[in-house]
């Protein structure tokens, strides 16, 4: 007899884990369950990351400490399951900030290490792994290894993007960045085709700090909106804000997202009225638009969704860019979320790290079985052809030999994984 | 209620009213038996705190009731005064083995009540002599009737529940309050091991509010979540010779 079904985000893969174990405090060793095992915290990626069918997930949800808090320097240290939300609602009284953050708030700090996330202030700071100062790993043996850049150097960069499988992470330091207020001066203006994306881009990454583009993926060109913030200054007068999120209520038998919707959102969406010029606008609402409506993604129906994120290089991007978008819009099958983000040339913080110079593309797709399952696949050439790489947290279904050509250090990797540790996915692109 | 001493201090419901406290801006005085946990619990709270915000600790085991009486002072001297206590600690009994033994047995009794009652009593002329403050004590459904699966845990938690009545009667004239606290299924170590699913679990978070809410408000008994309530109702009222015969 195993556990009950669990499933990721998209909903597309289930697994049943042997065992599910709670962990409540980080003194206690490893609890005695079936191997491999796996760190679960939010169950917040896309595919099978954190999925360990046959084996044990150790929940860290309980995991919810801070243990030091410097108000001075912005040095925070907590145990690994403590929320990015929960670290924010902390620190921003105090005026600081998460130093990068992805587009949720809901994942825990061990999750945000172990997927190496990524933000809109990538091309500024690189991505969340060059901000964690130390952490600890406890691995099966038992032993306890403090990480950093100067103490055990290499499994500090394994297992930054390590996909949780050199161990359990129990508690990690990072360093804030300051803010004046918890307010975002924001601009946001359109772009027609691919071409007038980059070359914006280029010209907003030196003023702006965060960078994105919303696109519609239903437009050939690659028609979107640039979206550009900072963090605001001091002001006198600030905007009020209330803090408030819906649940999406149910499973509806099939997806809501369906081509024609998708192009009905985008179009209005492309054609909202935009306020002139830099404007404020809440922290929450811009950097966590899809947290005010929890369990969103069960509007995908029961069948889920697939998120695609590639990044391509520089020199391939743009027209690799137009190669994918026009499959995409072959396909018919519309996205709901697009979204385009250059990356800085920061050297990435892991061995796996899935940020590296070049521009991302993400998109999801309803999951409308082999259909679906060949588009993406036609997709993949695209990325290959450019010498490009898909994010594994997003990732269901990339063929284990295309992981490991996008991510060559996987065999050094090997020699910091933990025996006892292991994934649905790891097991999945190992094969 | 500004100042507050919690025993059992990292059990998790402990744990969750703590962070409620903090939030409220109280001094807290912790005690706990294990000090790794203890410091972790502490280190979490000061993260939380204001500047000025009290957060003690004293590492013990409640099992010793000889260290009592010198616990409640050293609370005082930490916070300036005492205003209210909080009393969490207990243990989960494994009922097989309570019944191989009666060793273990006596063991589960002293750690669930005599321990609890010990510190009532001290806690209870202190603040009769002031004529204010709050008692409060996790005590269980389960204390409401013995039942095969648990009645060691049941009825130590009965007895605790039993005497915080009387308690309650004595001091209603000097106007400390008493306030029993029965959780029902709780997510936390102590239930570790049992299968957890459906309605009747609730968080350590949830329970935690109704007990900072009870405690403000002076309350008397309280049932967390409120259906428990109404569950242990009609438990109570099953008649023991057909109650005898049913596996709860």
């Amino acid at each position: 007899m195993g556990e009950a079904l669990i499933t990721s985000f998209g909903r597309v893969i289930h697994a049943r884990p042997a065992a599910v174990v709670d962990l409540f405090h980080r003194h206690e060793s490893l609890p005695d369950a079936p191997a491999p095992m796996l760190a679960y915290g939010l169950g917040r990626s896309y595919g099978d990351v954190c999925l360990n069918d046959a084996g044990s997930l150790l929940r860290t949800r309980r995991l919810d400490r801070f243990i030091a808090f410097d108000r001075e320097t912005g040095r925070l240290a907590c145990e690994a399951g403590v929320l990015l939300k929960e670290v924010l609602d902390l620190v921003v009284p105090h005026g600081f900030f998460l130093p990068v953050t992805p587009g949720t708030r809901l994942v825990t700090i061990g999750g945000a290490i172990a997927n190496d996330v990524h933000g809109k202030n990538h091309h500024a700071a690189g991505s969340f792994g060059r901000h964690v100062l130390r952490f600890e790993l406890l691995r099966s043996t038992g032993e306890r290894w403090t990480c950093s850049r100067s103490e055990n150097p290499d499994a500090f960069r394994a297992t930054i993007g390590g996909l949780g499988l050199t161990g359990l992470i129990t508690w990690a330091e990072i360093q804030l960045i300051r803010i004046a207020n918890p307010f975002m001066l924001v601009e946001q203006t359109r772009f027609c085709t691919v071409d007038e994306y980059f070359e914006r881009n280029r010209l907003a990454e030196r003023e702006w700090p965060y960078t994105v583009a919303w696109f519609d993926c239903g437009d050939r060109q690659g028609r979107g909106i640039l979206i550009c913030g900072r963090h605001a200054p001091e002001a006198e007068r600030l905007p009020e804000y209330r803090d408030r999120s819906l649940r999406f209520p149910l499973d509806p038998p099939c997806s809501l997202i369906r081509p024609w919707t998708v192009r009905v959102f985008n179009h209005l969406y492309y054609h909202r009225p935009l306020a002139r010029g830099p404007h404020l606008v809440h922290h929450v609402p811009f950097f966590y638009p899809l947290d005010g409506v929890l369990d969103w993604n069960r509007a995908y129906g029961r069948r889920g969704f697939y998120q695609y994120q590639c990044v391509l290089p520089p020199s391939s991007a743009p027209e690799g860019l137009k190669e994918l978008l026009a499959i995409i819009a072959r396909a018919r099958e519309g996205s709901f979320l697009g979204v385009l983000k250059t990356f800085g040339d920061q050297p990435p913080p892991g061995l796996l790290s899935f940020s590296r110079p070049g521009t991302t593309l993400a998109l999801d797709f309803a999951n409308r079985g082999p259909k679906t399952r060949r588009l993406l696949e036609d997709l993949d050439q695209v990325v290959r052809a450019a010498g490009g790489a898909l994010n594994p947290s997003k990732d269901a279904r990339m063929p284990g030999e295309m992981f490991r050509r996008a991510y060559p250090a996987w065999e050094e990797f090997l020699r910091w994984k933990d025996p006892g540790f292991g994934s649905s996915f790891w097991r999945r692109v190992m094969e | 209620m500004e100042r507050i001493a919690i025993f059992g201090a990292t059990s998790a419901i402990a744990e969750a009213c703590a962070r409620r406290f903090v939030a409220q801006r109280r001094h807290l005085f912790l005690v706990g038996r294990n000090a790794d946990k203890l410091e972790a619990v502490a280190q979490d709270l000061r993260c939380r705190a204001a500047a000025g915000q009290v957060i003690e600790t004293a590492q013990a085991d409640l099992d010793d009731l000889g260290r009592h009486e010198a616990l409640l002072e050293q609370a005082e001297r930490a916070l300036g005064g005492l205003d209210a206590v909080l009393i969490a600690h207990g243990t989960l009994s494994d009922q097989a083995a309570c019944e191989r033994s009666v060793e273990r047995m006596l063991k589960e009794v002293h750690t669930n009540a005599l321990s609890v009652l010990s510190l009532l009593t001290l806690a209870a002329n202190r603040f009769e002599a002031r004529r204010s403050g709050t008692i409060a004590v996790i005590s269980s459904v389960a204390g409401d009737r013995g039942r095969a699966s648990n009645y060691v845990y049941g009825s130590a938690k009965g007895f605790v529940t039993l005497f915080m009545q009387g308690l309650r009667n004595r001091l209603s004239r000097s106007g400390v309050r008493v306030v029993t606290i029965k959780p029902g299924f709780v997510d936390t170590p102590m239930t570790a091991h049992l299968k957890k699913r459906g309605v009747l679990w609730a968080t350590p978070d949830r329970v935690a509010r109704g007990i900072v809410r009870a405690m403000q408000r002076g309350r008397d008994e309280v049932y967390l979540p409120w259906f428990w309530r109404a569950i242990l109702f009609v438990i109570r009222h099953i008649p023991e010779r057909i109650f005898k015969r049913m596996r709860l």
